[in-house]
């Protein structure tokens, strides 16, 4: 099923109250977290939490992601194993590299297999938060089929760039920029970096307008409060939708007559404006804006 | 199976439930149970608790469970990360 | 004999009397006789200023079995209750009915008074705490009777509670007996619910701890119905009266069970010019009022009224122009406080202003929207908050039952899961408002609308909201939680639940150990 992924919404993975409600909030695609949400210490109730949720607890329609601790550390491997066997929709693999994607994509062939899942059922969401990460972003893209999107961590980025990480987000144009066009470039998902500040609506909205505008094809929430205004800039516009109905009206006339070129308000209509209409018109029909 | 040390799991937010376990050499399975809905589903947490156990085979155990509203499959995973911590 | 609603009530209770059955929200009304009130007249140069509590006790000649009354406007900040009762039994006088318009967790010395059989009736509109788990473990002589704020001005008009002597806690008082609720240390605004008290009470006493020359403008209660004024050092708690601003919710599921309200309203037709409104105090409630006010804004809607206990959302949106006006019968914060002494186009109201069924016209008949709460609510919209799933009494009707009969549209806001227990269940444990005037309930997993509805339901079937039936919202709740155990209660009857109208919905049996 083709959906939407304009939010992809943080639920930490220690907190039943939490899980239990994360299918509710509205949200595309909901990440249950066991990396940075839970504390060393509670690293394997976490795993057992998240699995039995994922399991048990009814998502209703939201796409459901584990992000599962470093391959590294001693807990990402048996993440990956334990909450494959409960298949959700996909595994998130932080500081990805092409070996920790192909590592966590046998992982997941071999669980597939062993539990009759469908081969190449449960994907896998890198998230690129090195400068390695962002310099190899086509290989990590290519490392598994699995791979359905890229998300931006711009704080473990800037940090292992060693530059600062600010408000307006000026430090992290290069890396948007070179996220989406890869991303679009392999036909998956762009999900850009989170905003930090709950209190600044203002700025809140500003960076939701940079990632669109850059080509992000939706943006990582950490709180369920910043869903709405995230679904309301990310999707068409009224002017948009109103363009594409009717560039698709003209073309549908266009064609009874027998017309191969047509013009919309004195301007040639060419297969480039076809093509984003009918985008348009898709994303509108799946966010609800028309039926 | 048997258990070699006491542990915990869980917090006592509300939804959670809060299990200590001890081993019990011969006793069977011994379950203390408080619960804010104790009226309306102790036996049912008890018998989840009780499941959850048989399932890792866990025959001689001590359990002191402190619920907060917590849902069937937050009880199953607070149980075995107990077990497992005491394994 | 079971009422229309199917609970089983006995014919007769002890303690209580005949029951008349409950029998539809609007089946008694008609024409209605208020009872007289036996006076003394003051004459000029009596002075009203006694020396102390005990003082007035004595010179209103208290008696074994009278009644006394209390309002609860200073709420758990209250000390006045407990200081007529503690002089009381002092004197030794037993069998004391208390009528109390509500009860908090600050009068558990009513229980000590409850053990030694001073007082041995109670009734109340809303009581949590500890007197409230006292009665529910059946430690008062007679069963409580619960009213609703509009039933206890009812039935204190009609004279079914006969009150003796009314103890009426005075934020400020003359030394003839006029009344305000805007000055002094324990200032709570309106004074809403003492209004019934000192127009039918035998005697009334005002216990102050702002005692004020002679006149206390602007007066609330006024002189002529007022006997004795007696100063005391603190009427009540500041922090317990009135709370410092109340907060919208910020839990993500409240916030979408709001957001859908807001919704419904909008869908409903009634959000237009000339719109009345009415809300709770809770955070979920409070966030429909934020996105109610969203929409006003947005559509430039000028509403009539916003009416109830009022909140300092309230206020803002009064302040801002969304409403013409306010009815306040309670302040809930200090903003609702001080816009109520400084504006005059926020209204105060009595309770029988406010939501008595048996007089010319109740404000809650004005009600558009009103927004409920519920501890239950089971697949008759019947909706219980007078007792928690356990059987306990924490709650009772309030303003519940009146607003929901009068407005046009009664929405009842919950999440479908509290705690593990299922909020939508097949029988309330007490039914407090018949379902016959709830018109939707919201939450977070669904939206059921009473099928008695149908014009709401096309309605809202055009919208993207998740509509179902009320069974199939039950289902989802319990597929969660599982299926409840039913509570074993003992027969005995500790409290007698009576509609607005005076006749009994349900009762409350006494809790086992």
């Amino acid at each position: 099923m083709e959906r939407l992924r304009r939010t992809m919404l943080f639920m930490p993975g220690n907190n039943p109250s939490m899980l239990q409600s994360a299918g509710i909030l509205g949200a595309d695609s909901i990440i249950l977290d066991l990396e940075d949400a839970v504390s060393i210490t509670e690293k394997d109730a976490a795993r057992v939490l998240v699995r039995n949720a994922i399991k048990d607890v009814d998502f209703y329609d939201t796409e459901v992601v584990a992000r599962i601790n470093p391959l590294s550390s001693g807990f990402g491997l048996k993440d990956a194993e334990e909450i494959g066997r409960v298949k959700p929709d996909a595994l998130m693999v932080t500081k990805a590299t092409e070996e920790d994607v192909s590592t966590v994509c046998e992982i997941l062939t071999k669980v597939e297999i062993e539990e009759g899942f469908e081969a190449g059922s449960i994907k896998i969401f890198p998230l690129i938060e090195t400068a390695y990460g962002l310099e190899n972003i086509h290989s990590i893209i290519k490392a598994s089929p699995r791979v359905i999107g890229i998300l931006l961590g711009a704080e473990d980025l800037t940090a292992d760039l060693g530059i600062k990480r600010t408000r307006e987000g000026e430090e992290i144009f290069y890396a948007r920029s070179k996220v989406a066009a890869a991303c679009r470039a392999h036909k998956i998902d762009a999900i850009d970096t989170p905003f930090a500040d709950m209190n600044d609506c203002k700025g809140f909205a500003k960076d939701i307008h940079t990632s669109k505008s850059l080509g992000m094809t939706g943006k990582a929430a950490i709180n369920p409060r910043q869903v709405d205004t995230i679904h309301e800039i990310f999707a068409p516009s009224e002017e948009e939708i109103d363009y594409a109905q009717r560039v698709i009206r003209a073309m549908e006339e266009a064609q009874k007559e027998g017309k191969g070129v047509f013009s919309l308000d004195g301007k040639m209509v060419d297969a480039p404006i076809i093509a984003r209409a009918e985008n348009v018109m898709k994303k509108a029909k799946l966010a609800g804006l028309i039926k | 199976m048997k258990i070699k040390a006491p542990a915990k799991a869980g917090t006592m937010e509300s939804n959670d439930i809060y299990i200590m376990i001890q081993p019990n050499d011969e006793d069977g399975i011994i379950i203390e149970l408080e619960s804010i809905v104790m009226k309306q589903f102790g036996k049912q947490i008890k018998q989840v608790i009780l499941e959850t156990l048989e399932s890792m085979e866990i025959k001689n155990i001590h359990v002191v469970a402190k619920d907060r509203g917590a849902l069937d499959y937050t009880i199953r995973a607070r149980v075995e990360t107990a077990v497992k911590r005491a394994m | 004999m079971k009422n229309i609603l199917r609970r089983e009530i006995p014919e007769s209770i002890q303690g209580y009397g005949t029951v008349r059955p409950f029998k539809g929200a609007f089946a008694s009304l008609g024409e209605i006789e208020k009872k007289s009130v036996m006076l003394k007249s003051t004459v000029p140069g009596e002075k009203k200023v006694l020396a102390s509590i005990q003082e007035a006790i004595r010179k209103c000649n208290i008696k074994d079995g009278m009644t006394i009354s209390f309002h609860h406007h200073l709420r758990n900040g209250d000390y006045v209750l407990n200081m007529v009762l503690e002089e009381i039994a002092k004197v030794g006088v037993k069998d004391i009915k208390v009528a109390a318009s509500s009860i908090f967790p600050i009068h558990a010395p009513l229980v000590r008074h409850m053990k030694d059989g001073t007082v041995t009736g109670i009734y109340a509109n809303y009581m949590s705490g500890p007197v409230a788990e006292a009665i529910s473990k059946g430690e008062l002589k007679n069963p409580a009777i619960m009213h609703t704020h509009g039933g206890r001005a009812r039935a204190i008009e009609s004279g079914d509670i006969s009150i003796d002597i009314a103890f009426i806690a005075a934020p400020t008082c003359d030394t003839y007996g006029n009344i305000n609720g805007v000055d002094g240390e324990a200032a709570c605004g309106s004074l809403g619910y003492a209004v019934p008290d000192a127009v039918y009470a035998a005697k009334t006493v005002a216990i102050t701890d702002n005692l004020v020359v002679y006149p206390a403008c602007p007066i609330e209660i006024t002189q002529e119905h007022i006997d004795y004024v007696v100063q005391v050092e603190s009427i009540g708690d500041p922090k317990g009266i009135v709370s410092g601003t109340t907060q919208i919710t910020k839990d993500p599921v409240g916030l979408k069970i709001a957001k859908m309200t807001s919704t419904v309203i909008e869908t409903s037709g009634l959000l237009k010019n000339g719109f009345s409104f009415q809300t709770g105090a809770g955070g979920t409630s409070l966030a429909v009022a934020a996105y109610v006010k969203e929409l006003m804004e947005k559509k430039d809607i000028k509403g009539s009224f916003a009416a109830g206990g009022i909140t300092g959302y309230m206020v803002e949106m009064f302040e801002v122009g969304l409403f013409e006006s306010l009815f306040d019968v309670q302040c809930f914060d200090l903003k609702a406080v001080e816009s109520y002494r400084d504006n005059k186009k926020h209204q105060g109201m009595s309770a029988s202003m406010y939501g008595n069924p048996h007089n010319k016209g109740a404000v809650v008949n004005n009600l558009d929207v009103m927004i409920l709460g519920a501890t239950e609510i089971d697949t008759d919209f019947n909706v219980n908050v007078t007792t928690g799933s356990s059987g306990m009494i924490m709650g009772g009707s309030g303003g519940h039952s009146d607003t929901a009969a009068g407005s046009k549209l009664a929405i009842v806001v919950t999440q479908l899961v509290k705690g593990r227990l299922p909020i939508v269940v097949d029988a309330v444990t007490t039914v407090t408002t018949p379902g016959e005037t709830i018109d939707v309930l919201v939450t977070e997993r669904g939206i059921a609308i009473n099928p008695k509805r149908q014009d709401l339901i096309e309605k809202l079937k055009a919208t993207n909201l998740p509509i179902m039936t009320i069974k199939a919202l039950k289902e989802i709740a319990e597929g969660m939680t599982g299926v409840p155990e039913k509570i074993d209660l003992d027969d005995e009857v500790v409290a007698v639940v009576e509609y607005r109208d005076g006749t009994v919905i349900d009762v409350v049996k006494k809790i086992r150990d």
